[in-house]
């Protein structure tokens, strides 16, 4: 059999359930991928040994016939996940060498469906960032090269620019990740991924490390629609432990992936069609709505009117519960201490050196925007916008439209530092297409629709009704079926 | 203000009287197996940090569930205080950083209380009753407890307490002396223990109040407040307010003024300090906690845990001077407790209730408060003593011999009945020997009889004399009448 890291998660799957494969020669090619990619940074803690104890117990549950949905498949887990007994660091310096006695439900709910774990991926610090850069280990690097400029090194997007660029270059097959504005849709477009958002409450939080509470949400990215939709499905679930999370049928979302997308109605919003937008974004957009076109949907121009102020706002509301959240890393129980001549000393220090430059930032901002005398005029502001944006999608789904379609991010991939050294705004537009989304509620999807003149991913987004992710994956599948198959890079990073 | 105080509550200062304006903050432990958010036990002491779940450490990832006991003994609570229950409230996050607080924030209600306002029925005196204001009742978490003294360079964190359920009462400020702050918290207590939501023990720190003391002169707006913080007994509170009123009349009469700070109350200096002024007040930057959904319910859930409400004091109060027809008092005094209130109703059952509250009350309760017991440990069952109330009203023993029986029971146990046949306790009903015991004392006593012609009062005299001889057992009635006649007065 050729290379096993180049099959889907659904090949793999099957190769495994017809014994074509083991999932310890499964696990055993990703682990070898792995230590051959290290130059791309991806992964924060490699666990091969934990991933082959997996990968046998699966080869003898499959014997049994005892096999899992999920049984043997190697997945990479977002350093954001807390897992029992291995070092969970969300990137930052603050947490050292935390290591939890305690197991995320969405990564529990993997692994009881058979998953074999890898590791923990790269992000940017407690996933504030759109290109991995603010990593405390260090940034990762895309797979992907911008054509004519081999040096160049190109960012996997963020926060989850570790499972991007984990999944693009073939070393798992397929990545969980999260998404608070955009980080599993911004990144996935970055590398020709697939990304998924699933409606806030499908997947449970807890255990996963907070950022923003309200907006926070777990997803899959894979190489695939359907391996993303395998994947959401053991993914997803209520969790009594988890008060958003949402008691609702999880169906199988495998089933949607081909389904027919005749007569769906979808909306393309004219606000979207921002100031200087690339012509190349536009013609993307374009593109993909014929796609969808052809396969027997109905486009429709619709209006999400504040759609502008979703930005500004996302950057009230995510810091102000970023700012609250991470209170709790502070010294005194657990990560990072530094020594004090009292104990308001050891917090000043412990997070001056625990937390990078983004994460103070956050923390000033969202300490800012709640603070006496500024509480109404932002955040209670920031809140009714909020609900005027949830609003604006009711209005267009009640009017009968079934999912509405737009660009993923504004551009391809950038290289390492070119964005945000100046001006951290520059950095936090990449957000524009994404946040609403995160704002509403609402489940998301970014699908690749080619590759620019770059040479770079071009990435088409799909937003949803609550908890209507079946419609997305039969939408995002008619774009896959038509759009230019990603071939993803040569590996060209790999040592010896 | 709408109310002012009675001349007589006035303090008197060298410019002449002056009013002192209360209202208080209590925190009050809800009874409830675990904390407010999360599995862990909410039991009192234990190893430091023997009852801490991951989220109570504030661990990564960690979500507070909401404990729906706790949800039931608030609003059960509120139903105690004849308050507006709302079925919707939010949780919020109150922002600070301290070691005993590992979240760096705590959960409590700022904007929309789970219960806004309602009010207690307020027993001052035998004779004062006053209405206090609820402001409102809202739920919160308690915070850790820090230890500096375990170590010369470290300070220990226990959290045992971290996370357990508080309902923080807030009153109006409605009350005028440190009286009346002593009996609203002691009415207040005697609520939350009817209900069970709370075991109102000061000393455990289950109950703990922070007292808002201002001053004025009668008539005058409110002053500016200063907040004492902890007060943990109801003793230390009428101190508290009594020193605190005095050091602000102090201060306004050499024409300072105050300061509206928070101040800590020393019991053993009797005085109360500064402990941070307003501007060194926390910018507690509250803002709805997004990991808890609006707490909602509807009514019939409320009606539901209304008609599970045990009788509540000043309901069972009422109905004790109806049913018994005690006295406004006694009915008072009976219902402090609810398991004092059982016990009489117990004694009381089939007897005379008037005779059955006088023995609860004044044998009783003087005894148990003399051995600092309480009702549920009592040595004499509320059995025990209808039989003594039996007894008497039977003219088998006289009040006086009563009392000793009470004794023997609290000492030795036994059945008042047995014991009074086998030690010879009964009174002598018999006429024929307690006439014998007259003629004995009115031959002996020639000039007595004399002077008890000309003043009928001596007859007292004859009695406790026939009583002598009798060793207490003559009925006193029947003596009464006998020498009456004897006598001719």
């Amino acid at each position: 059999m050729s290379d096993p890291t180049h099959l889907s998660l659904a090949e793999a799957r099957d190769a495994l359930k017809s014994k074509k494969l083991s999932a310890v020669e499964l696990t055993q090619a990703h682990i070898g991928a792995i230590e051959k990619s290290r130059a791309l940074n991806c992964f924060i803690t490699e666990t091969p040994e934990l991933a082959l104890a997996q990968a046998r117990e699966s080869d003898a549950r499959i014997a049994r016939g005892e096999a899992r949905p999920l049984e043997g498949l190697p997945l990479g887990i977002k350093d954001l996940y807390c897992t029992k007994g291995v070092r969970t660091t969300a990137a930052s310096r603050i947490l050292d060498d935390f290591t939890p006695t305690y197991e995320s439900t969405v990564s529990a709910n993997l692994l009881g469906d058979g998953a074999v774990t890898l590791g923990k991926l790269n992000l940017d610090e407690f996933a504030m960032g759109s290109s991995n850069e603010t990593s405390a280990f260090g940034p990762v690097v895309s797979p992907w090269r911008r054509a004519g400029d081999p040096d160049a090194k190109i960012v996997p997007g963020g926060s989850s620019g570790g499972s991007s660029a984990a999944v693009a270059a073939h070393l798992c097959l397929g990545a969980t990740a999260t998404d608070t504005g955009g980080s599993i849709r911004q990144p996935a477009a970055f590398t020709g991924a697939v990304g998924v958002k699933p409606t806030y409450g499908r997947c449970s939080r807890w255990g996963i490390v907070a950022f923003a509470s309200s907006l926070d949400q777990a997803g899959p990215i894979t190489r695939t629609v359907r391996d993303a939709a395998i994947m959401l499905k053991s993914m997803a679930g209520h969790d009594p432990k988890d008060t958003t999370s949402v008691d609702a049928l999880v169906p199988d979302y495998e089933a949607a992936v081909g389904a027919s997308v005749k007569g769906r109605r979808i909306g393309v919003p004219k606000e979207y069609r921002i100031d200087g937008m690339s012509a190349e974004i536009a013609a993307l957009w374009d593109r993909g709505a014929a796609w969808l076109k052809d396969a027997g949907a109905e486009i429709v121009e619709i209006s999400l009117p504040h759609t502008r102020y979703a930005l500004p706002t996302y950057y009230i509301i995510a810091p102000a519960e970023a700012s609250s959240n991470l209170a709790r890393y502070d010294g005194v129980r657990y990560g990072r201490r530094e020594q004090g001549r009292d104990v308001i000393d050891m917090y000043e220090k412990t997070r001056a050196a625990g937390f990078g430059p983004e994460v103070r930032r956050r923390i000033m901002i969202g300490t800012y925007v709640l603070s006496a005398g500024y509480y109404d005029a932002y955040y209670v502001r920031a809140q009714k916008v909020r609900s005027l944006i949830k609003r604006d999608f009711d209005e267009a789904f009640a009017s009968g439209v079934d999912a509405v379609l737009t660009p993923a991010t504004p551009s391809t991939a950038f290289a390492q530092g070119e964005k945000g050294a100046a001006d951290p705004v520059e950095m936090y537009l990449n957000d524009v297409f994404t946040v609403t989304v995160n704002m509403a509620g609402l489940p998301g999807v970014a699908v690749p629709g080619g590759l620019a003149a770059n040479g770079l991913p071009l990435s088409l987004q799909l937003i949803g009704k609550p908890f209507d992710e079946e419609t997305l994956f039969s939408l995002a599948a008619a774009i896959e079926a038509a759009a230019p198959k990603i071939e993803f890079p040569q590996p060209w990073w790999r040592e010896g | 203000m709408a109310t002012q105080a009675a001349p007589t509550k006035f303090i008197k200062g060298a410019t002449g009287d002056w009013e002192v304006v209360i209202g208080m903050e209590i925190h009050a432990q809800v009874t409830s197996n675990a904390k407010l958010f999360s599995g862990a036990s909410a039991e009192f002491g234990g190893a430091p940090n023997d009852h801490v779940s991951l989220v109570d450490a504030a661990m990564p990832g960690m979500l507070p569930v909401i404990n729906e006991e706790c949800v039931k003994q608030a609003i059960r609570t509120g139903l105690g205080l004849e308050a507006k229950i709302n079925l919707r409230s939010v949780f919020d996050r109150k922002n600070y950083f301290y070691p005993d607080l590992p979240q760096g924030y705590q959960i409590s209600q700022y904007k929309y209380p789970i219960v806004g306002e309602g009010e207690v029925i307020v027993d001052v005196s035998p004779t004062e009753r006053i209405m206090v204001g609820i402001e409102r009742l809202h739920l919160e978490q308690d915070a850790g407890k820090s230890l500096h003294d375990l170590s010369a360079t470290e300070s220990h964190v226990d959290l045992n307490r971290s996370g357990v359920a508080l309902m923080e009462i807030v009153s109006k400020p409605d009350m005028r002396s440190a009286e009346e702050a002593r009996a609203y918290v002691s009415k207040l207590r005697t609520i939350l223990r009817y209900i069970g939501s709370c075991d109102g023990n000061m000393e455990q720190g289950s109950l703990r109040a922070d007292v808002n003391v201002s001053v004025r002169k009668p008539g005058d707006p409110l002053g500016t407040r200063c907040e004492i913080k902890n007060v943990n007994s109801i003793r230390f509170i009428g101190q508290a307010i009594e020193v605190e009123a005095r050091r602000q009349i102090g201060i306004l009469e050499d024409g300072g003024s105050i300061e509206q700070e928070t101040r800590l109350f020393d019991p053993s200096k009797g005085e109360t300090r500064s402990m941070r002024s307003k501007e060194e007040a926390h910018d507690y930057r509250y803002f709805p906690d997004p990991d808890l959904l609006p707490l909602e319910f509807d009514q019939p859930y409320v009606d539901a845990l209304k008609a599970q409400l045990p009788e509540l004091p000043d309901a069972k109060r009422a109905r004790f001077i109806e049913q018994y027809g005690l006295p406004p008092y006694d009915a008072g005094v009976l219902v402090m407790e609810r398991a004092a209130a059982d016990y009489f109703e117990e004694t009381a059952k089939g007897r005379d209730a008037k005779l059955a509250a006088n023995w609860v009350i004044n044998e009783l309760f003087g005894r148990l408060n003399k051995e600092g017991l309480d009702v549920a440990s009592s040595p004499v069952s509320s059995k025990a003593l209808g039989a003594i109330v039996d007894l008497i009203s039977q003219s088998v023993i006289s009040g006086k011999i009563a009392k000793d029986l009470f004794e023997i029971v609290w000492t030795e146990g036994g059945d008042p009945k047995e014991i009074v046949e086998a030690r010879g306790m009964k009174q002598v009903t018999d006429t024929g020997a307690i006439e014998a015991a007259v003629d004995a004392v009115i031959a002996a006593n020639p000039d007595k009889v004399d002077q008890a012609k000309a003043k009928p009062t001596m007859l007292g005299w004859f009695v406790g004399q026939v009583m002598k001889q009798t060793g207490g057992k003559a009925n006193p009635q029947a003596v009464n009448e006998l020498l009456k006649h004897k006598l001719g007065v």
